[in-house]
């Protein structure tokens, strides 16, 4: 099973690369979206699968009496998940304002803080 | 392993059993504070002058919980609390070092004075959207990224420093800041993740996240082809948080673009803590696969030096000028973990501490020069020193210091980096290090002469001998007098991070506070 989900979680990585490499900032908010969710998917993986048995001791035992999933990975992606979902709703309203204040989605175009026409500093005294 | 959970059990078997110490809360202490404070101030925003008064106080609390932690860690040795009192590396475990706690107390000395100079930067409506309850969340941030002993944690450390720093960048919603925060949110949220990234694989390798715990396994590991991978990602991810070349750019593009006191703590604070993350990584949990990586990091690091110092002599505008020699103080750091001898590790955190000092002092200076002549532009500038000499005397003060030239804080690491560099034969390095130095000296010399020396632009108006009260000038007299003591009587200062440095390159004290029985684990 994990070969499967690496090689999936490849295809994520690759989409998002893609998707960042733009200049838009629409399609690098998606590549952000897609490289989280990738992520998640690699925690997942590199915690080992095991199908079926949830991570609980049966009631009256202090242990559990078969091998269950690693419950760690999933508190994990738990964390991550929320972090990156919060992060990616600010993304959104950042990158909405800059469309609307800068009038462009452009990243070449924002040239607002860095001016290509910054005067030159003064020479002589 | 199963049984009846009636009979007894034995919980020393998974719990610390002996009481902590009063002592070694200290430890967990100024997280739960920031916390704490910054959802208190949030209480206090109809009174701006109230919350002003009340943050500058519970920064100097601050101040005082990080200078304990760091008396008690100099006489004890690293501190560990593990959350729960599970036993680690089961438990999320807090603990700090010499490093750790000596990067804690400067950042808070950084925030005392960012927030006295906030008390008259930022408006009330800058405090109503929560001005000093993002300060607070984003130290909270800081001095949990530096006290904390796992790699999880780190990361969500880093995003609550990243998410408070989002909060203050975009404080005002002008349309620069704006731009600036598009890129500077984008990249580092990248950067993050290519920090989760590596810790995923991480995980997957070592099925542990405690530092102290990792660092006994990666040196005894039998097969430490992975490690080579995961300290690529580290590298990378934690270069583009600190600002090293070629991941550097969001950096000049962003640090002028938010209000300057922002600009004074980001420049303070944020690279320091993704030099201090790569440090703690690099070093203590894969130093094998840092002496393969030795000369990729040693190019970086003269790249960025040399990348900000020309970017610096480039620049018209003051700020942007401050934003590139932030870069080239990155570049200083690099070196030092390139070469990691305990000389060349002692001159690289040592630098970091001035770094954190200067750079804001610096960020400071050209927001009260901004308020006399009105603009941040070399070519509007110009009679700061007659306006006012004590504030162009301590201005130029930095400008030494930044430069490294003696007797300022700058001097010493810089003078110890090139000797450990000459000691390792990488004459490169050292001949970058001093041809930086040099060419930090002319740009800072130039802003020196046009906006200080020169008379004012006669479009300009000459401007009225400036009065300033004497608390506006009060946190940047405070910077300057440590940057002088630094560099008049840096033993003291150098003891510690030569014993940060030690503690870097021999974790045995760190694991063994984290392990007390076994010593090593595993």
């Amino acid at each position: 099973m994990e070969p499967v989900l690496a090689i999936f979680v490849g295809l994520l990585f690759t989409t998002a690369i893609y998707l960042m490499t733009s200049r838009h900032t629409i399609r690098i908010l998606m590549g952000v979206a897609v490289l989280g969710n990738g992520v998640n998917l690699l925690i997942f993986t590199s915690g080992r699968l095991t199908r079926d048995v949830p991570p609980i001791i049966p009631a009256g035992l202090d242990a559990p009496l078969i091998p269950i999933a690693n419950p760690l990975p999933q508190a994990l992606i738990l964390t991550a998940i929320v972090i990156s979902f919060s992060f990616f709703a600010f993304l959104l309203v950042l990158g909405f304002r800059a469309y609307q204040e800068l009038a462009t989605d452009d990243s070449r175009d924002m040239r607002l803080a860095e001016p290509a026409d910054d005067p030159l500093p003064p020479l002589g005294y | 392993m199963a049984g009846p959970s009636e009979a007894a059990i034995d919980y020393s078997r998974a719990f610390v059993m002996e009481p902590l110490a009063l002592a070694d809360w200290l430890v967990i202490a100024p997280v739960p504070y920031c916390l704490i404070a910054g959802a208190l101030l949030m209480m206090l925003r109809k009174n701006a002058e109230l919350q002003a008064k009340a943050a500058i106080i519970g920064l100097i609390g601050l101040f005082v919980l990080c200078g304990a932690l760091l008396a008690h860690v100099v006489e004890n040795g690293p501190v560990t609390m593990t959350m729960g009192r599970w036993l680690p590396p089961f438990g999320i475990s807090f603990t700090v070092d010499v490093l750790g706690a000596i990067l804690a107390v400067t950042a808070s000395i950084v925030a005392v004075a960012c927030a006295i100079y906030a008390a008259e930067d930022v408006d009330t409506t800058g405090r109503r959207y929560g001005f000093f309850s993002f300060l607070f969340l984003m130290m909270a941030g800081v001095i949990g990224a530096f006290v904390t002993g796992d790699i999880f944690n780190l990361y969500v450390w880093f995003e609550v420093l990243l998410i408070a720093s989002f909060g203050l960048q975009v404080l005002g919603s002008e349309d620069r800041q704006i731009d600036g925060a598009t890129k500077y949110a984008f990249l580092n949220l990248i950067a993050t993740t290519m920090f989760l990234v590596a810790t995923g694989y991480l995980y997957g390798v070592f099925g542990t996240l405690n530092m102290a715990d990792i660092a006994a396994q990666t040196r005894t590991i039998d097969d430490a082809r992975p490690l080579y991978t995961l300290a690529a990602l580290y590298l990378f991810a934690f270069g583009m948080k600190a600002a090293a070349f070629p991941v550097s750019f969001w950096l000049p593009a962003s640090y002028h673009t938010p209000k300057v006191v922002v600009s004074a703590l980001f420049a303070g604070l944020l690279t320091k803590v993704g030099i201090y993350a790569l440090a703690r990584t690099l070093l203590m949990l894969f130093p094998d696969q840092r002496d393969a990586f030795a000369d990729v990091i040693a190019w970086a690091a003269m790249l960025t030096m040399l990348l900000g110092a020309f970017g610096a002599l480039a620049q018209t505008d003051y700020r942007r000028l401050l934003g590139y020699l932030v870069v080239s103080g990155i570049g200083i750091m690099l070196a030092g973990i390139a070469l990691a001898t305990v000389e060349a590790l002692s001159a690289a955190i040592f630098y970091a501490l001035h770094s954190m000092v200067v750079m804001t002092a610096l960020y400071v200076a050209s927001g009260i020069a901004a308020r006399i002549g009105k603009s941040f532009s070399m070519n509007d500038l110009g009679g700061l020193y007659r306006s006012n000499v004590l504030f162009a005397a301590m201005s130029l003060v930095l400008f030494f210091s930044v430069s490294g030239l003696p007797p300022f804080s700058g001097f010493w690491p810089k003078a110890m980096l090139v000797r450990a560099s000459l000691d390792a034969s990488a004459s490169g390095l050292a001949t970058i290090i001093l041809l930086t130095g040099f060419l930090t000296t002319i740009a800072v010399g130039r802003v020196w002469a046009h906006a200080y020396w020169k008379p004012a632009p006669e479009t300009m108006g000459t401007p009225a001998a400036a009065q300033m009260k004497m608390t506006s000038l009060l946190p940047l007299l405070a910077l300057v007098a440590l940057t002088v003591g630094f560099g008049v009587f840096p033993e003291t200062l150098l003891q510690l991070s030569d014993s940060a440095a030690a503690g870097l390159l021999d974790p045995s004290a760190y694991i063994q506070s984290v392990f007390p029985a076994e010593g090593a684990v595993n």
